[in-house]
């Protein structure tokens, strides 16, 4: 699984650092969001991974019993989702302007005007 | 809560902000309040943290590692204060006239967002809240920059938010693989772990996105072609702002990792960033030299000066890190300053290409006056701080037997000194082209520039105690056993 995981976090580093090189504005901000998904499945990943391990204390018990889920790559996770999400949405609107106001999405074109 | 109060105050100004009438002069009273009150909330946790040693905050109480920590050791209080300087120059430059729209559209807000995030990046204990506190100072920064609908201004902060998105990145993922190689992220708690482990392959790869992640930040070679690209197009107070700050906040977070964790791990990862500030420093300078706009050489001056900071911060020494924060804490204020004259500049011929400047020795005598210090301090004139901030890195430079650093700092300084000297002899002394200015410079603006003048010469005529807390903030980094037992407790 963990194999896997590495892959997937692998191939969309990939994908979203070679759409970040493009020169079209729509794709640069596509590359960003697939770089932001690469980051938490790595972070998911390298905190370990466990099938159906929740870590919650069962009835009558006080300490867990390892192996548990760690909930704290989770936390991040979490946090680092809605992050991303809020900067992305920005660089739209962001996007948006810079189309609007040049009249073009071509990276090369819009540092010619500017 | 002593320790909060710094990242409170400016929130809770933003929130009083938002909630008010948006009249201009209303808004800026209340901005100016705020900063005036995080200014004295930082220098009342200096006070507290030079008596007494570094303070700790864990919030709610659950203990650490396992909480969010608040740590102010003497780096970080003089650069809570020094924020604090920050903010209250840009907020009362603000009285001097903001663009209408902008402020409309919450400029005065953002810039308190801008500030607690900056608070917060200094005080944090945990790599994963700095990563929290340096996204909540950029999406500030990428709405000041983008507010405004010029086709340049819409391109830099296109550029700007570009990498350092991608900067964020590369730093969140350093994140997840060192929480999956230590279980923690605590800083204190990752020290004792980090000093303890033994695979150089995994640790090699995290810390070069470390490096790389702050590198860009706080703009050095071969990754800062973004920061002059973008930040001579806001208006002049943004860029004071961002200027005095920002990339402070990826030094500071460059010492930090240097010091706790890189101490003692990869062994070529010191000399790695010295080679980048020595390239940082002459790239930087000899681009300043070819420009001929005034906020674009300003921009080039303060990345061949975070060259002197990083490379200082490189040989590890207790001296050339004194030096290294000595510089930071001029620069701040220096910068900030100069970024404020290019606002009376671009008020009074709405430009600052040099061709359009001139003749301000005669027409505007005291707004002259004031410049000098600031212009001359960046060039690193006697007595002014900026020479003796070179002195102590170029001192402790030698002392470090980097002889040959030493050297470039010194080259590199007289090229600052003829880069500004040029600019003053282009902007101020030469016969201006055109007619008397139509406007004055405004009151506001140059009292600003006047009270940061006035902090240059505190720091110049207070160099020596203020050497004495550098050298105690230094030699408090180094020891990192003091940070980890405040951190931590009585058990390590």
């Amino acid at each position: 699984m963990e194999l896997l995981l590495a892959i997937v976090a692998g191939v969309l580093y990939a994908t979203g650092i070679y759409l970040m090189l493009r020169r079209r504005l729509a794709q640069l901000i596509v590359g960003l969001g697939l770089l932001t998904n690469a980051t938490n499945v790595l972070i998911f990943t390298a905190g370990g991974l466990t099938r159906a391990r929740p870590p919650v204390l069962p009835e009558g018990a006080s300490t867990l019993q390892p192996p548990f889920a760690d909930p704290v790559p989770q936390a991040l996770i979490l946090t680092a989702i809605v992050i991303g999400f809020g900067v992305l949405a920005f660089s739209l609107v962001l996007a948006h302007r810079v189309h609007q106001s040049l009249g073009t999405d071509d990276v090369d074109e819009v540092g010619r005007s500017g | 809560m002593r320790l909060s109060l710094p990242i409170i105050v400016p929130l809770a100004t933003a929130v009083v902000l938002l909630l008010s009438p948006t009249r201009p002069l209303l808004q800026r009273w209340i901005a100016f309040a705020g900063s005036l009150g995080q200014m004295a909330s930082g220098v009342a946790l200096f006070l507290v943290v030079e008596r007494e040693g570094i303070q700790v905050l864990q919030i709610g109480n659950w203990p650490a590692p396992f909480g969010i920590t608040l740590v102010a050791d003497l780096l970080a209080a003089m650069l809570i204060v020094a924020t604090g300087i920050v903010g209250v120059a840009v907020t009362g430059s603000a009285f001097g006239g903001v663009d209408p729209r902008r402020e409309a559209f919450g400029y005065h807000p953002l810039l308190q967002i801008l500030l607690m995030g900056v608070s917060g990046a200094f005080l944090t204990g945990d790599l994963f809240n700095l990563y929290v506190c340096f996204e909540v100072m950029l999406v500030a920064s990428f709405v000041l920059m983008a507010l405004h609908r010029t086709s340049a201004q819409v391109e830099a902060a296109f550029k700007y938010v570009t990498i350092n998105l991608l900067a964020s990145s590369i730093f969140l993922t350093a994140l997840g693989l060192l929480y999956g190689a230590t279980g923690t992220l605590n800083m204190a708690d990752l020290a004792l772990i980090w000093s303890g482990r033994d695979s150089p392959a995994v640790d090699l790869v995290i810390a070069m996105l470390f490096l790389v992640a702050f590198s860009i930040k706080a703009g050095l070679f071969p990754l800062f072609f973004w920061l002059p690209a973008s930040y001579h197009t806001p208006p002049a107070a943004i860029g004071a702002a961002f200027a005095g700050l920002l990339t402070k906040v990826g030094v500071y977070a460059l010492i930090r990792i240097f010091t706790l964790l890189f101490n003692n791990a990869p062994p070529g990862l010191p000399a790695l960033l010295l080679g980048m500030s020595a390239a940082t420093m002459v790239i930087g300078m000899v681009a300043a030299l070819s420009e001929r706009d005034f906020r674009r050489v300003l921009s080039f001056n303060l990345v061949a000066h975070i060259g002197y900071t990083t490379a200082a911060l490189s040989l590890l020494t207790p001296e050339a890190l004194s030096g290294s924060i000595f510089y930071i804490l001029h620069h701040i204020v220096v910068i900030t300053n100069l970024f404020l004259v290019t606002g009376v500049m671009l008020r009074l011929r709405r430009t600052t290409l040099i061709e359009g400047l001139g003749g301000f020795y005669r027409d505007q005598p005291v707004f002259a006056l004031l410049a000098l210090v600031p212009v001359f301090s960046l060039a690193g004139v006697p007595p002014l701080s900026g020479f003796l901030g070179k002195l102590a890195i170029v001192q402790g430079s030698f002392a470090a037997g980097a002889y040959w650093v030493g050297g470039l700092v010194l080259v590199v300084g007289l090229l600052t000194l003829v880069s500004m000297s040029r600019i003053w002899a282009e902007a101020f002394w030469k016969p201006s082209t055109r007619g008397p200015d139509a406007v004055a410079p405004g009151r506001a603006l140059l009292a600003t520039i006047a009270a940061l003048t006035l902090v240059t010469l505190a720091i110049t005529i207070g160099a020596e105690p203020l050497f004495a807390l550098t050298s105690r903030a230094a030699a408090q980094l180094l020891d990192s056993q003091g940070y980890i037992h405040a951190v931590l407790g009585g058990t390590h």
